[in-house]
């Protein structure tokens, strides 16, 4: 191991570093950051969840947004899958339905960059017990 | 294809290690592997989650999930369930014990929700055995920050605003002690971290320790800068064999990356660690103890003056600082004094750790900012007390400090409010008491400790505190007398005021603040000759209840004395000359036909 030998190199060092525990820097506090669930159920999985999940997390690294992405399981809208939620801080959560690996950019370009709606929005008919 | 998406945090400190959280690590791993999910989920060895009481502890991010008790046959599941299918593993999450429902995560549990994480803030969310991660979430920052911004009497400034005082106990302001022991002229200067944690129920520093060491040797460095010296030592107990080798890895990283060492950062600065080892006596917490035990010398307290910021290590100027001291300077020179200054009350800033032990639902170890109350403490943070009995006491301070009672629940808990209560702050253990607990009993038993404790020095403590622990004896075997209450209150002052150490002027203090509290308990053992707690075997009889002795004789098979007589289908009999009081009769009887009187 070279040794660090300026406060320069630490601070370099620490920017290469900081990526192996972003992940759980971001979930320590999911609030603040974007949020995005896949329903990745039998339904979702079969329908292409995982791909869809995989291409959120890809895209969100290649462009630097702090997002958080988990799995969840299913979200009752089985007809629509894949189906994700993405809550952007301080908003109320929105589901789409029917996206696929194409919809991935589509709905960061717009919804999370721009705030503007995409087709196959799924109306909410139910009620959070837990707002956070 | 694929990035790693989870993160599965796996605790390592000393209480989940001891339930086998090694191996479920590494059935994790073979899992992951079997499956080809490397690229997918990380598995990591973190340190101390804090909630010791349901350990195994596996955390799973980004999404929080809390799973506890994890055992080395639910590893599957969880992956399978978790990882593979998305749907959480019910049955292993944290049940809430007052609604019964199942808690989705950690940001949901209130044991979690009151604590504010400084000292431990790596602990349970970094690997402490790699400097990396370390580095990645600030690590040597401060060091650096200091070794090239600041002048020693700058960061000492910043210590000294901050207000952050020592958290082994005393509660002396951190900055100021640094500030003396930098005006001494010496060739040679030590600073020294106690790691020497004798309390019983206490658990603090190990943990901080075992989960993040590094901040513990950047503190130190930091310290070595303001006062001059270019030599740090770690006295720490040999039973901590966990928390010894993770500093020891830390060093050698440390000194691997160029953190300790020679010219550290290109500034000239000379800093290193060496760790010395202590044989687990309580009295070497003392800072002349610990240093004559450093030295090879018996461990025995001398008297101050000299100071050791005088005169310590080797006859040089040397700087004693707690575990969890160190563990808060990183942060307060990142962040400013003033940050750190708006955490706590008027003359108690930041926050403090506590090990939760005894008769609390969750035994475990918390940060909180200081001025929280009892009540928050116990009942919100702890889940109250175990199998729904009454509080009765709270000790704080292990056998130095006193106890607590219901009136001082809503207390807020700071340096200078314990002492007024009676009691200190101490390191930080808090062992909760209830109903069946016996006061009397409680003060023999921390009597007990000093005196075997005792170095044996000052005569006051060798010898007062025997005489103490007898008097106590006497009473809970029934033989008290109303005189021996007076005598136990003079003579625990005159230890107080002639002991040489800490250790001898305050381990009157359990005996003193429960007689305080519990005088009337203390009265009925002496006069009564009754335990309310049914504690003391001496003033307890085993009576058996002829209404409900069906004389199944199941009792008298099981007295291990034979103290129990009675023929088949007769009401049976306890010799309660034979009887030694054992129990065994009242746990066998399905009849509830045993009682204690």
């Amino acid at each position: 191991m070279e040794k660090i030998k300026t406060l320069a190199d630490l601070k370099k060092m620490q920017e290469n570093l900081r990526a192996k525990i972003d992940l759980r820097e971001k979930s320590a506090q999911p609030e603040t950051h974007i949020q995005v669930k896949v329903a990745m159920a039998t339904c979702g999985i079969a329908s292409g969840a995982k791909e869809v999940m995989e291409a959120f997390v890809e895209e969100f690294s290649k462009r630097n947004i702090d997002a958080v992405v988990t799995q969840t399981g299913c979200m009752g809208y089985c007809y629509a899958e894949p189906t994700v939620e993405i809550t952007k801080p301080g908003q109320d959560p929105i589901t789409f339905g029917y996206v696929d690996v194409k919809k991935v950019s589509k709905l960061i370009d717009k919804y999370i960059l721009n705030n503007e709606l995409v087709d196959g929005i799924i109306p909410v008919n139910y009620q959070s017990i837990d707002k956070h | 294809m694929g990035k790693i998406k989870y993160h599965m945090l796996v605790c390592g400190g000393t209480g989940c290690h001891a339930s086998q959280s090694d191996q479920i690590l590494k059935k994790f791993e073979t899992l992951i592997h079997d499956r080809g999910l490397e690229n997918e989920v990380q598995v990591i060895k973190t340190g101390c989650f804090g909630f010791c009481e349901k350990g195994p502890i596996v955390k799973m991010m980004p999404d929080n999930t809390f799973y506890t008790k994890v055992k080395l046959d639910d590893c599957e599941e969880i992956l399978e369930e978790h990882i593979i299918k998305g749907r959480k593993v019910t049955r292993l999450l944290y049940e809430n014990p007052e609604t019964g429902e199942h808690v989705s995560d950690s940001k949901h549990m209130e044991f979690y929700k009151k604590q504010i994480r400084i000292a431990l803030r790596n602990c349970g969310f970094i690997n402490p055995e790699n400097i990396e991660e370390y580095i990645a979430r600030d690590g040597y920052q401060a060091l650096g920050k200091v070794l090239t911004e600041l002048s020693p009497e700058a960061t000492i400034e910043i210590m000294k605003k901050s207000g952050l005082r020592g958290r082994g106990g005393g509660g002396f302001p951190t900055g100021l002690k640094w500030e003396i022991t930098r005006a001494v002229k010496s060739d040679q200067k030590y600073v020294v971290c106690n790691a020497d944690e004798g309390d019983p129920g206490a658990f603090m520093d190990r943990s901080v320790l075992e989960g993040d060491p590094h901040s513990v040797l950047e503190a130190m460095a930091i310290n070595g800068y303001c006062t001059g010296a270019d030599k740090g030592l770690v006295y720490i107990r040999a039973e901590y064999p966990l928390a010894v080798e993770r500093l020891k890895i830390a060093m050698k990283q440390a000194r691997e990356y160029g953190l300790l060492g020679k010219n550290i950062l290109g500034t000239g600065f000379n800093f290193d660690v060496e760790i010395r080892y202590g044989a687990g006596a309580f009295v070497c917490g003392e800072e002349t103890a610990l240093i004559h035990s450093m030295e090879g010398l018996r461990g025995e307290p001398t008297v101050k003056p000299p100071f050791p910021s005088e005169s310590g290590y080797l006859g040089k100027p040397t700087n004693v600082n707690n575990v969890e001291t160190y563990a808060n300077v990183p942060v307060i020179i990142n962040k400013g004094a003033d940050w750190f200054a708006k955490i706590g009350t008027e003359r108690s800033k930041g926050t403090k750790v506590f090990a939760l032990a005894g008769k609390i639902n969750n035994v475990g170890l918390i940060e909180v900012p200081m001025g929280i109350t009892l009540r928050e403490v116990i009942y919100e943070i702890g889940g109250g007390i175990k199998n729904d009995k009454e509080f009765k006491a709270v000790q704080t301070g292990g056998p130095s400090g006193g106890m607590l009672t219901v009136k001082d629940l809503d207390t807020p808990i700071d340096y200078d409010n314990l002492i007024a209560a009676g009691s200190m702050m101490g390191s930080g253990g808090m062992i909760v008491m209830d109903e069946n607990d016996c006061m009397v009993a409680m003060a023999k038993f921390y009597l007990q400790f000093t005196v075997e404790e005792s170095c044996g020095k000052c005569s006051p403590c060798r010898i007062g505190n025997k005489r103490l622990y007898e008097m106590l004896e006497k009473i809970t075997q029934g033989n008290g007398t109303p005189e021996d209450l007076d005598k136990l209150r003079n003579l625990s002052q005159v230890i107080k005021d002639t002991s040489l150490c800490g250790l001898g002027q305050s381990s009157p203090n359990p005996v003193l603040s429960s007689l305080n509290n519990f005088y009337d308990e203390y009265m009925e053992h002496v006069n009564l000759k009754k335990c309310r707690a049914g504690k003391c075997k001496s003033l307890m009889q085993y009576i058996i209840n002829a209404e409900n002795c069906i004389g199944c004789t199941l009792c008298a098979r099981n007295c291990p004395v034979n103290a129990i007589t009675g023929e088949r289908k007769q009401v049976h009999l306890i010799d309660q000359e034979k009887c030694i009081k054992c129990g065994a009769c009242m746990e066998k009887c399905k009849f509830n036909a045993i009682y204690i009187k």
